[in-house]
């Protein structure tokens, strides 16, 4: 782009030589403003609000409290303390049996067999259905009077069941509205592991007289320990964020007894309809640090393993 | 659970005893697997069938237990949802916020993610993927305040921008993974027969990179269209979108379960077409990273 320029170069010509020495933050810029304006801006001014005793309107005026709100927060065991252990209780749970449920459902899916087109589709199918009317959907299949599951129960001769209605099986029958929502993801993204890798040690092992299980469990899966700890990072991270079928399913507050509030639930109402902003932005604030927290040990956790 | 595997081409050498018994099993591996397929198929699919068939069910119907699998089928939930509750309309600023929304992001996000790729900017790469961990409540209530000072709320604007939120990092994503394993030389090739840099991204990496912008455009798409919680803060009367049209269908009285599930079905049919026609490319984004490590 040095080349000698013996006519007058043209406006264009200049910009254009402007624009390619630059091109780095060119391209960059636009996303990197957009970032910044709507992201980096609010999540700033939410951390302002959480030191803050905003109420009501953010316009209103509003002291600094210091830290008095982070110790409300951490100390309260009623609303706190309970949505952090449900938080943790539906994505850890969730996702444990999506991990296993998915790796069973992959390895069936791994080897090429006729109609394979057709199952690939049917898994795929949830995972592209909206989250609030997938919430409708079970709403009515988890009705306890009306429902297609109590008149299954009925047939083997099991009692209805509350579920969604009921103060301790409304968390757990989410837990498995999730699952059959997002096992085929989990599907998926074990599936192109599997697809990656070379069949190889997988032979050798079976030369080396190993059965299908040793097979599976001391070559198979150590290979694809990369690939099971970004779909625990991916599927883990909106699992913690899930807010759609609980909401859909539950309404404010998730449920009469708080049976399914979340730390997202629970941030949401204090928000949108408590209007408590400092508290609100002070959940969200350890909300997001516990996140943070997760995902670093988790990636820590693979470069500890990889050296 | 067994991995025992079906026979496959495999270069004719004398074998050891030891693989022998894989001989014997297939026959009983083959009935579990198409059992197992089956039941797999039917738990993903039967709920979905379910909520079709309600859909077509007058609400008596819907609680009546005898009439489960045998009913005379009617499309006046349809109707109830399409013509009297303005259906077509949530349609409309659904597909429109979608569209709009994915196309910005793609104008922003696709230069970015080729820079980011081209000059391994990781910690710009992390900033923009850090908006997908953030929980979206935590800029909602900045964000009501900030666009309700501009007059924007209930507005189109905010909600396209709202839903540039999870398509930026989306796009972004997707697009760094797809440029990281596009040859350099084809570019390097062009400056050589004279075009600029920004003359080689846009005349012959971009071109190349097609199936990956369909890829991570189609995705957002989706992923917009879905949407519930910022669109249920940031719409007005005027521009609801469709979830949560459905979601103020529920009313604490009593529900009317059959135009509920044509509501249910009118969000989901559109999104499941999209999703059979173009399935590679939403398979390849969504594990897009699953086999980087």
């Amino acid at each position: 782009m040095t080349t000698m320029v013996t006519t007058k170069p043209s406006m264009w010509k200049n910009y254009s030589t402007w624009a390619n020495r630059h091109r780095k933050w060119l391209f960059a810029s636009p996303a990197m403003i957009f970032v910044g304006l709507l992201i980096a801006v609010p999540l700033g001014w939410t951390l302002y609000l959480s030191v803050t005793d905003s109420e009501g309107s953010v316009r209103a005026a509003s002291n600094l409290v210091g830290l008095s709100n982070y110790l409300e927060v951490l100390t309260d065991t009623e609303r706190f303390w309970p949505a952090v252990m449900r938080t943790f209780v539906f994505t850890g749970g969730a996702l444990a049996i999506e991990l296993v449920l998915g790796m069973c459902i992959a390895l069936l899916l791994w080897r090429p067999f006729r109609g394979e087109k057709w199952v690939r589709v049917a898994i795929l199918l949830p995972l592209v259905a909206t989250p609030v009317a997938v919430g409708m959907m079970w709403r009515l299949i988890f009705d306890p009077n009306i429902g297609f599951a109590n008149q299954v129960l009925s047939w083997i001769g099991i009692p209805a069941q509350p579920w969604l209605s009921g103060q301790y099986t409304a968390l757990p029958t989410l837990m498995f509205v999730d699952i059959w929502q997002w096992t085929p993801m989990v599907v998926l993204m074990l599936l192109a592991g599997l697809t990656s890798l070379s069949d190889e040690p997988d032979e050798a092992a079976r030369i080396d007289g190993a059965n299908s299980w040793q097979r599976f469990w001391f070559v198979t899966l150590p290979l694809l320990r990369a690939t099971v700890i970004v779909t625990i990072v991916l599927r883990g991270i909106d699992a913690l964020k899930t807010f759609d079928i609980l909401y859909a399913t539950k309404g404010k507050g998730g449920g009469s007894f708080h049976e399914v509030e979340t730390l997202n639930i629970y941030a949401f109402g204090l928000s949108f309809d408590y209007n408590d902003y400092g508290i609100a932005s002070t959940v969200l604030i350890l909300f997001f640090l516990l996140i943070i927290a997760i995902m670093w040990v988790l990636t820590y956790r693979r470069k500890a393993n990889r050296s | 659970m067994t991995t025992t595997l079906p026979a496959r081409p495999v270069i004719e050498t004398p074998r050891p005893v030891a693989i022998a018994p894989r001989r014997r099993k297939p026959r009983a591996y083959k009935i579990f697997r198409v059992v197992a397929l089956t039941l797999t198929v039917l738990l993903f699919i039967a709920p979905l069938v379910w909520m079709f068939v309600a859909s077509l069910k007058t609400n008596v119907d819907i609680y009546d237990a005898s009439k489960t699998v045998f009913f005379t089928p009617t499309l006046s939930n349809y109707d109830n949802v399409l013509s009297r509750n303005n259906y077509f309309g949530f349609i409309f600023n659904s597909f429109w916020v979608a569209l709009l929304s994915t196309l910005f992001s793609l104008l922003i996000g696709v230069p970015a993610a080729y820079a980011m790729s081209r000059f391994a900017m990781h910690r710009s790469a992390l900033v923009v993927l850090m908006a997908r961990i953030i929980p979206g409540v935590s800029l909602l209530v900045p964000w009501y305040f900030i666009f309700a000072n501009m007059r924007m709320v209930g507005g189109f604007g905010v909600l396209i921008l709202s839903h540039m939120f999870v398509a930026l990092p989306l796009i972004v994503y997707i697009m760094i993974s797809y440029f990281d394993s596009t040859p350099l030389e084809l570019e390097e090739q062009a400056q050589v027969d004279g075009l600029t840099h920004i003359g080689a991204f846009l005349r012959i990496t971009l071109p190349l990179s097609v199936p990956g912008l369909a890829t991570a455009g189609i995705l957002s798409f989706i992923f917009s269209w879905n949407n519930f919680m910022f669109a249920l803060v940031l719409s007005g009367a005027n521009t609801k979108t469709l979830p949560v049209a459905i979601f103020n269908f529920v009313s604490y009285a009593s529900i009317d379960w059959g135009s509920l599930m044509a509501a249910a079905v009118v969000v989901t049919v559109p999104i499941m077409v999209i999703a059979l026609f173009t399935q590679k490319y939403i398979v390849s984004g969504l594990t897009a990273g699953a086999t980087k490590g």
